[in-house]
């Protein structure tokens, strides 16, 4: 009796509360992103490296290209990380700013990163949702393109690609594209799947809108959740695949450069004592990678909490 | 059986031919010919060296030509760069040492991934678990090209325990570092993959059931819980071959192991097209065939599937 009374009060109580603050989805998620610790420290952190990337050019007392003459002959001796002569993260072995060439790099890895899981969800999510939507035939010859598509690997026609057209930022940003919107062309087609059949899909065909429109206006709306769980998924592994291409050589050519190109320029010089040139590409390289995987599964933990 | 088998060669084999015209098509619409040098030739000479790589025949006649003598003699045709060599030459000195790092990368990704990810599961809220998972969500950022140079730094540099590259005809300790660097970012992937997989199946009806029966966790383990827990790792086993097959080009260059990458990323820069396309569609019918392995196993394994 007792127990039933307190639980009728905390009912009561808990339909008064959520009358007075009304919860949408989006606020919800956000409450459960940031009750996430490492979710959140990981969205602090990518919120400071993406302000480095930005900001850090003027923060740096040389800038990228400059050659620090007297430092060139003797870099593993002289060329240390050290804040008298301005060079926070040494030099490179032609005596550049590292510090400032760290951060072009990153600033390049994101832009990277961030372009190609763009057009994964642009392309992708149409992609899946137009064969999802339609379903049959089209949905058949449609997935069965992205399984050939997927079974290329195509990291060697992506060389290929640098190698006919010449090594640019450009034709990195194509051919990255190219391969990232497969994933997700599968994952708006299985998601659209189950929401074509709800009612306010049927409402919109009873009412006679155009199959595009539906697509488009009721549909990918509804795709937003785990397209953007999956796209901060999809932003590291773009970072991987340039900085992958970049470590041959075959990336971003000087005097641009990313991290992947610091890093393999590091590790080509590593025996002769300059250890830095490593370690710092390196660490922003690790530290961005794990904080776009943290926040990405705290994203998903947050949107959708059954999922766990 | 069959059918199904013939349903995935039916969607293997279109496959395969995209690739070769994607090759094809990138290769033709490429500035310039491969003997088109800073000194140019004069015509008659030109004319006469393509003629001989039979570059003089439409587009559409080399390429099926190229098809045909790929299909039934196994041949790349010749290298553009260096005269004296095939790319069957190129292929038959480095796909071996590719082959047997890959291999021995592949058993150790599955086996320590697979074991790591059920003893997580089993354990589950153990310091087992606890570390299987930090090393599984550190592994992920550890790609191939950032594993390599740390593992040479520490144990070549600083230890001086392994050499820093080399092949040596395959000697363990010329194996040490490529299986390493290359197959732990996979593993990581298989353990998480495995890890959660295990968790949901050990919480299934029927494996309550078993226990209720009183039969031993071993039992269980082996007989019940390591066939249906082991569909998502088997369905990744495909895209894994790809990214493992990929990080070798890595491994290759960085290691100088003389493998197949190696060649790749050497032609690539002096624009030696054939010898790139060459290995292009190798490692593409590689990879078309392991994937073809893969879905027939997991058919085999998955009761769901009736074939």
């Amino acid at each position: 009796m007792l127990l039933s009374k307190a639980t009728t009060a905390a009912v009561a109580n808990a339909a008064d509360r959520a009358q007075t603050e009304g919860r949408s989805l989006w606020k919800d998620a956000r409450i459960r992103f940031f009750r996430n610790k490492a979710a959140s420290l990981a969205f602090y952190v990518l919120i400071a490296i993406t302000l480095f990337a930005i900001f850090g050019g003027y923060l740096a007392h040389w800038d990228n290209e400059t050659i620090d003459w007297p430092l060139m002959g003797n870099v593993s001796e002289l060329g240390g990380p050290s804040f008298e002569n301005g060079h926070y993260f040494g030099v490179d072995d032609l005596g550049r700013d590292l510090f400032a060439r760290t951060v072009q790099g990153t600033r390049i890895s994101l832009l990277v990163g961030i372009i190609g899981a763009l057009i994964a969800v642009v392309v992708g999510t149409l992609y899946g949702a137009t064969s999802g939507y339609y379903g049959g035939r089209v949905d058949s010859l449609m997935m069965r393109t992205v399984d050939i598509l997927m079974a290329v690997p195509f990291m060697f026609v992506l060389i290929l690609l640098l190698v006919i057209f010449g090594q640019s930022i450009l034709m990195i940003f194509i051919g990255i594209g190219l391969i990232s919107w497969l994933d997700m062309a599968r994952i708006a087609r299985g998601q659209t799947l189950t929401i074509k059949n709800k009612e306010f899909v049927e409402a919109a065909v009873a009412t006679g809108v155009r199959p595009m429109n539906i697509i488009t206006r009721h549909i990918v709306p509804n795709l937003a959740g785990i397209v953007i769980v999956y796209s901060t998924l999809l932003i590291p592994s773009m970072i991987i695949t340039e900085s992958f291409i970049s470590f041959l050589g075959l990336g971003v050519q000087e005097p641009d450069t990313s991290l992947g190109a610091l890093i393999s320029k590091g590790a080509s010089q590593m025996q002769y004592g300059v250890i830095w040139q490593l370690l710092f590409p390196l660490f922003f390289f690790i530290i961005t990678l794990f904080a776009f995987f943290f926040v990405g599964d705290g994203l998903r933990d947050a949107l959708d909490p059954k999922d766990r | 059986m069959l059918s199904f088998i013939l349903r995935r060669l039916a969607v293997a084999i279109p496959t395969m031919l995209i690739l070769i015209v994607i090759s094809f098509v990138l290769m033709f619409a490429a500035p310039g010919g491969p003997f088109n040098n800073d000194r140019p030739l004069p015509p008659e000479v030109l004319a006469n060296i393509e003629a001989r790589y039979g570059l003089d025949q439409p587009y559409i006649v080399q390429m099926t030509t190229y098809v045909w003598k790929v299909v039934t003699q196994f041949d790349f045709g010749p290298s553009f760069k260096y005269r004296d060599q095939t790319v069957n030459d190129i292929i038959r000195s480095g796909f071996p040492v590719t082959l047997v790092y890959g291999f021995w990368s592949f058993v150790v990704a599955v086996t320590v991934g697979v074991s790591l990810g059920v003893l997580a599961a089993l354990k589950q809220n153990t310091w087992i678990d606890y570390l299987a998972v930090g090393v599984t969500v550190g592994a992920q950022v550890l790609p191939n090209f950032v594993m390599a140079p740390i593992l040479v730094l520490v144990f070549t540099l600083w230890l001086g325990w392994l050499p820093g590259g080399g092949w040596n005809g395959g000697q363990w300790q010329y194996l040490v570092m490529p299986v390493i660097a290359l197959s732990t970012s996979y593993m990581a992937s298989i353990a998480r993959i495995m890890r959660s997989s295990m968790l949901e199946t050990l919480n299934a009806g029927f494996i309550r059931t078993a226990r209720a029966k009183g039969l031993p966790m071993r039992r269980i383990l082996w007989r019940h819980a390591m066939k249906p827990a082991s569909l998502p790792m088997i369905s990744y086993l495909g895209p894994a071959f790809v990214y493992m097959i990929t990080g070798s080009v890595i491994i290759d260059v960085y290691f100088s192991t003389g493998g197949i990458g190696q060649y790749f990323v050497n032609s690539a820069l002096s624009r030696d097209y054939s010898v790139i396309m060459g290995i292009t569609i190798l490692v593409g019918a590689l990879t078309i065939g392991f994937n073809l392995l893969v879905d027939i196993l997991y058919a085999w394994i998955d009761p769901k599937i009736r074939l």
